[in-house]
């Protein structure tokens, strides 16, 4: 197995991988960095993300404003002196991409644009047009182009990281075009690889989110925290779970139920206020979770309209009129159109929520690091606590920046002094990969399909680990997700080749996705409370006393996992209400 | 909803197996309003495992799935069955080297959007600390079409001129090229000039203008590309007959 030996290897090079690479490639370089991706940069799901990256700009907002509603929104389960850092480093961040030439929307002066997002107390979401993800990632991949000390290795899947002497130093990948495997030594590892919603049937994730970066460091022993809490979108299209971003009830869209009625004034999120007046933090603006859950709520009542593609609510945009939306959320008018036949500006468009983004990841501090030295996480494959319950809109792109960077300082101090691996001791940990994918090929007793097992897997997310949950429901999700990762040791690998084998990376994602599905469904089980997006039917209340804490879940091999807590970092605000009932109340 | 049986006629070739491409039939039952990819992706989870093809997004912004449909280049996530009646002829992007079955090797156009220094050389540059570069929304609609491009590569597959001269840098590239010359922070024209303004940069160009039919992303690259020609035009003007125009 041919060897590349480098200073920092990063997994993932989205918007938190590129930015870690940037950054390493500025403060020092001299550092030989190896950006390792399964996609090219610019495929990497950052693109998809719409509606903008929230940071503190304009004369009437503040960094404590920003402080309450991140902790708040996120139900009190972020850690604050993490959100305290983010906050803080947020602008500076979102100026930098301003100065390698993001096209933020921009006011008459000049100056960078803000609209409104969901949950938050001021506008302070920077946006390009409805494409801020797209325009982020390109800006970030572009800018990475002028620096030599970036190597790329683009569709290499990273398989294992190789620990040695209790310290991470580097990964096992498989160049996808020969299929040949390689082994990368390291002094440092930063995972930027991505959320895992694809272990949902329904999800705005694309194809490649399938957990990876989550399953090497949870299989390494770093541990998984928080991850029952699955965030899902309000608005996504129907048929295919295109997201339609929050940016739409930013700009002024209503939810309407199916007689008519803006229903969110049922849910705590009241009274309404006048159409095409979107007030902040309230009715549509209220965050995320909530408004998910009064979908769910609408539907039990029968409330919601029956279509081709399900049951669903209405998101009306008409009275914004056509030159804003034109302006402002083109991609959405072109999503709707094209997947749907509905164009906004004529009629409302009907949505239902959809798998978004996963709170919880790999365990890391303030700093990016995981308890396993040497190993470094950013973006959403990571779980810094920032987001807690429930993530606020327009946090995300900002993290991925923030974290980024910090990734990179921290793998920088890392990587001071530190010896040369030791080469025989990796080799061995790298021959376990070589095995692995060869017992995989010359399996000749495989019972089990891979898309079978995958269908099963995204029909019990769905059934069992949705908006809320019960006892009784995640039980049979905890049996029958351990029952698939036993099933799955007999998976079918069908194409034995080496090129390009899609095969088997699909093969080997089910098992990342098997692995933090698993995590999810555990962690879901154990929390015995309602916070945030972990709804529970038979504990509706949230509980401080017992739960104010992080769940922390620990790989076991083959057995179900460990589940441990971790206390919550609490500074200067202490758990409270939290209130998106406007300023009318 | 309705469904309809589907004849998908698609490019294989294995190099490990394979001397030479050939067509493999196979059938599908799909949803009326499904795109090309659902149909592969339902012949990859049901039908052949051994197909391969690259996608994500299903939104049209990772540009990912861009293949030959009925000979014409386009995102199969956004190639919708409805518009296409009989046997669906699926190949790889046309003038790339195939690696395998659907997928092919992006090589010359990364190394060709490198070439082109696609990013901010500051006019002036300033510290973080002192606040983002103002630029009016004017100056912003100056370039942002420019700045929409997914990187899809149909305009590749859509060029005459890039099939016959390989070097040609060709339509996406040298488009953010231009998008980063009319972006009102860049001073970084003259340097990008040295690949651009070539016979391997706009003069290959011959105005066809099959780049902006296909391009998923309404870019126009065509636009930039004769934009870009009319400044280098000026350049030579100025450097070769106006006196004392050199600088």
């Amino acid at each position: 197995m041919e060897t590349i030996s480098t200073d920092v290897v990063i997994i993932g090079a989205g918007g938190a991988g590129l930015r870690a690479a940037i950054a390493l490639a500025e403060t020092d370089p001299t550092l030989r960095i190896a950006l390792i991706s399964k996609v090219y940069p610019m495929r990497s799901h950052t693109c998809a993300a719409e509606g903008g990256a929230a940071g503190v700009i304009k004369p009437d907002d503040s960094f404590d404003m920003h402080f309450d509603d991140t902790v708040g929104g996120g139900d009190w389960l972020s850690d604050q002196d993490c959100v305290e850092y983010f906050i803080h480093e947020a602008p500076k961040e979102l100026l930098q991409l301003e100065h390698w030439g993001c096209p933020w929307n921009r006011e008459a002066d000049g100056s960078v644009a803000v609209r409104p997002f969901g949950g938050m107390k001021k506008k302070r979401t920077w946006f390009a047009a409805d494409k801020s993800g797209f325009h982020i990632l390109h800006t970030l991949f572009q800018t990475s182009l002028q620096f030599p000390s970036i190597t790329r290795y683009d569709e290499y899947y990273a398989l294992d990281l190789l620990v040695d002497g209790g310290r991470c130093q580097g990964v096992t990948a498989m160049e996808m075009r020969s299929g040949e495997l390689r082994q990368f030594h390291a002094k440092a590892v930063i995972i930027a690889g991505g959320g895992a919603g694809r272990m949902f049937p329904f999800s705005t994730n694309g194809a490649i989110k399938t957990g990876d970066g989550m399953a090497m460091a949870y299989r390494a022993g770093a541990p998984l925290k928080d991850m029952e809490f699955v965030q899902y979108h309000p608005t996504g299209l129907p048929n295919t779970g295109s997201l339609l971003t929050e940016a739409c009830r930013g700009e002024g869209g209503i939810l309407v139920n199916k007689h008519g009625r803006r229903y969110l004034a049922d849910y705590g999120m009241g009274p309404e206020t006048p159409v095409g007046q979107p007030q902040l933090k309230t009715m549509e603006l209220g965050p995320r979770d909530r408004v998910s859950q009064a979908y769910w709520h609408e539907l039990q009542k029968g409330n919601t309209v029956t279509t081709q593609w399900g049951e669903c609510v209405l998101l009306d945009m008409r009275h914004l009129g056509e030159k804003k939306i034109n302006e402002r959320l083109p991609l959405v008018r072109e999503l709707a159109e094209a997947y749907l036949g509905v164009d906004i500006v004529k009629e409302a468009v009907p949505i239902r929520p959809v798998v978004h983004y996963m709170m919880g990841g790999i365990s890391t501090n303030t700093a990016a690091a995981t308890p396993l030295p040497g190993l470094f996480a950013a973006g959403e494959c990571a779980c810094v606590s920032l987001n807690g319950a429930n993530r606020l809109g327009s946090n995300s792109l900002v993290e991925l920046l923030v974290f980024g960077r910090r990734a990179a300082l921290s793998a920088i101090e890392h990587v001071q002094g530190l010896p040369a691996p030791n080469a025989a001791a990796l080799n061995a940990r790298a021959e376990e990969t070589r095995q692995r994918i060869s017992e995989l090929f010359s399996r000749s007793d495989g019972t089990e399909s891979m898309s079978g097992l995958r269908k099963e897997m995204m029909d019990t997310m769905e059934k069992n680990v949705g908006i809320y949950r019960t006892e009784e429901g995640l039980q049979e999700g905890v049996n029958k997700i351990h029952e698939l990762r036993q099933r799955y040791r007999r998976v079918i690998l069908t194409d034995k080749t080496k090129v390009f084998n899609t095969d088997l990376f699909q093969v080997l994602e089910l098992g990342s996705m098997l692995d933090c599905a698993e995590a999810v469904t555990v962690g879901a089980l154990a929390r015995k409370e309602s916070r945030g997006a972990h709804q529970r039917l038979d504990y509706v209340e949230r509980d401080d006393k017992n739960y104010l804490c992080h769940t922390m879940v620990y790989h076991q091999g083959l057995d179900v996992p460990r589940v441990d807590y971790l206390d919550v970092v609490i500074t200067k605000s202490p758990p409270g209400v939290r209130d998106y009932s406007g300023d009318h109340k | 909803m309705k469904e309809r049986t589907v004849q998908l006629e698609v490019l294989r070739y294995n190099p490990d197996t394979d001397t030479e491409a050939h067509f493999q039939r196979y059938e599908v039952v799909c949803q009326e309003e499904w795109v090309v990819l659902d149909a592969l992706n339902k012949v990859k989870a049901d039908i052949d495992p051994t197909l391969n093809y690259r996608w994500s997004c299903h939104m049209a912004v990772c540009g990912s799935c861009g293949m030959m449909i009925n000979g014409e280049p386009k995102l199969s996530c956004h190639a919708f069955l409805r518009d296409y009646e009989g046997v669906i002829r699926v190949e790889p992007l046309a003038h790339f080297p195939i690696e395998r079955d659907l997928v092919t090797a992006p090589d010359d156009f990364m190394e060709k959007l490198k070439r082109v220094k696609p990013y901010v050389i500051p006019k002036e540059k300033k510290p973080i600390s002192e606040g983002e570069y103002k630029q009016t929304p004017a100056q912003l609609m100056k370039f942002r079409q420019y700045s929409m491009c997914i990187n899809c590569m149909l305009c590749y597959a859509a060029c005459p001129q890039y099939g016959l001269t390989p070097k040609f840098i060709g339509p996406a590239a040298l488009t953010l090229a231009h998008r980063y010359n009319l972006d009102s922070r860049d001073g970084g024209r003259k340097e990008r000039q040295e690949v651009v303004a070539t016979h391997e940069g706009v003069w290959e160009c011959t105005f066809v203008g099959a780049c902006s039919e296909v391009c998923p992303a309404h870019v126009d690259p065509a636009s930039a590309l004769q934009q870009m020609k009319i400044t280098s035009s000026i350049d030579w003007i100025v450097e070769h007959l106006i006196p004392g125009g050199k600088s």
